[in-house]
């Protein structure tokens, strides 16, 4: 499970979260919120890649101030923009970063990217250079980049942003199928009818927390008053 | 969009990316104690060859030698001039004979077979402080970004068309130096994100 206990974040002047507790423990959970809402930030803060200014989030326990590094191998993070995560110039080159990060042995990382790129039907594009892949097969190469490295967690932040309709619903697709706990940062409200619970974010702090439909009309309230 | 491997299976394919790194060391040095036209020449068709053997088109091999056409073309007449169109010849056929071989190793070679080779060989630097596995990394990263950073040249060279700026390096280069900076920054976190650590303890 994932707690955040009083958290507070700032950038200068600035206080993105104010004082923010929760307790994430569903499968499936969605986190919307307008532009500058503090959602990107919350989800950040989730895997380490940002240290609460105060209070404390706690993954299985351990505190992300801390325990950075041993989190961020547990929690994975599928960025807004594939070309921003996508690291080596070659489809089976850039799966493996993340599984020799980890230091696993060569036939577990071979085995891992065979069986990741059979998932998404990219076998054919094992070789082929990561710039030339559609912008559906690079969102599709960033998930696996995080998958291989079998993370319990998934934080996706905009993961369909850039997208078309049918890309859309592929990466949609590819989310809902995944046996990690997931939380999801997204515009797309279409993409939260079937979650377990929708958390939303207004000014810094959480402004609704309750199933997709009341959480999504709450939102829906808040930008259209 | 360049693109510098070209996935094969060939035996050229196939050779440890150390072996050729040293065939090329070996060959490259090689070729300037030889000054006689017919070996260069006979040098020049096997590297062909080479290409053949890699199931490299014509068309490939000839896109190596377009970048560095002029360059070879100024040499030529610079050292016609100067020494005989013999030695001219000589250095030309020298330069396409590296270019052609270096440019196969690249086209037959997985960035990370040769990142790999070149952490092992300059380990040694390690007791000078020279990280190798960041070495390695940067190279790559160096070629993976290059598409990207094109893309983002032309999209902003695009922007700025649309709204009348023809030529403006200016102009230009400020976003594009914004954006990749930004991106820079979103790399990183996505590196940390995937379990890189810039200081292993």
């Amino acid at each position: 499970m994932i707690e955040l206990q009083d958290v507070t974040h700032r950038f200068g002047d600035l206080t993105v979260l104010k004082g923010v507790t929760l307790e994430l423990s569903e499968r499936r959970i969605g986190v919307i919120g307008s532009n500058g809402s503090g959602k990107s930030t919350f989800a950040r803060l989730l895997n380490g890649l940002q240290i609460p200014t105060s209070g404390h989030v706690l993954v299985d326990g351990q505190n992300t101030r801390h325990q950075a590094r041993a989190i961020r191998r547990k929690v994975g993070f599928v960025f807004q923009n594939p070309e921003n995560q996508i690291v080596f110039p070659i489809v089976e080159e850039d799966l493996a970063f993340g599984m020799k990060n980890l230091k696993l042995d060569q036939s577990v990382i071979s085995q891992r990217i065979d069986a990741v790129l059979e998932r998404y039907d990219l076998t054919a594009f094992k070789q082929h250079p990561a710039h030339l892949l559609s912008g559906g097969q690079k969102q599709l190469l960033a998930i696996s980049g995080v998958l291989v490295m079998d993370p319990k967690y998934i934080v996706f932040d905009e993961p369909t942003t850039l997208l078309d309709l049918r890309n859309k619903r592929r990466i949609s697709q590819a989310i809902a199928e995944l046996s990690q706990s997931v939380v999801m940062v997204t515009h797309d409200l279409d993409l939260l009818g079937d979650f377990d619970r929708v958390i939303v974010f207004h000014d810094g702090r959480v402004a609704a927390d309750d199933v997709p439909r009341v959480a999504i009309n709450r939102y829906k309230a808040l930008l259209c008053p | 969009m360049m693109s510098l491997y070209s996935p094969g299976e060939t035996a050229l394919h196939r050779l440890p990316a150390g072996t050729k790194l040293l065939g090329l060391v070996l060959a490259g040095t090689s070729l300037f104690f030889v000054a006689d036209i017919v070996v260069l020449s006979g040098a020049l068709i096997l590297v062909c060859g080479a290409y053949l053997v890699a199931n490299m088109t014509v068309k490939t091999l000839f896109a190596q030698l377009r970048p560095i056409l002029w360059i070879v073309l100024i040499l030529f007449v610079a050292q016609a001039f100067i020494n005989g169109w013999q030695a001219g010849l000589v250095v030309v056929l020298r330069l396409m004979n590296l270019i052609l071989l270096a440019a196969l190793i690249t086209l037959t070679t997985r960035v990370s077979e040769m990142t790999d080779t070149l952490e092992w060989a300059i380990q040694p630097l390690g007791w000078v402080g020279v990280d190798p596995r960041k070495i390695s990394l940067v190279i790559s990263m160096a070629i993976r970004f290059i598409p990207l950073i094109s893309q983002i040249t032309a999209e902003v060279r695009e922007a700025q068309r649309a709204r009348g700026i023809e030529k403006s390096i200016v102009a230009l280069a400020i976003p594009v130096v914004i954006r990749t900076l930004k991106m820079a920054d979103d790399i990183a976190d996505a590196m940390e994100a995937r379990g890189f650590d810039a200081d292993p303890r």
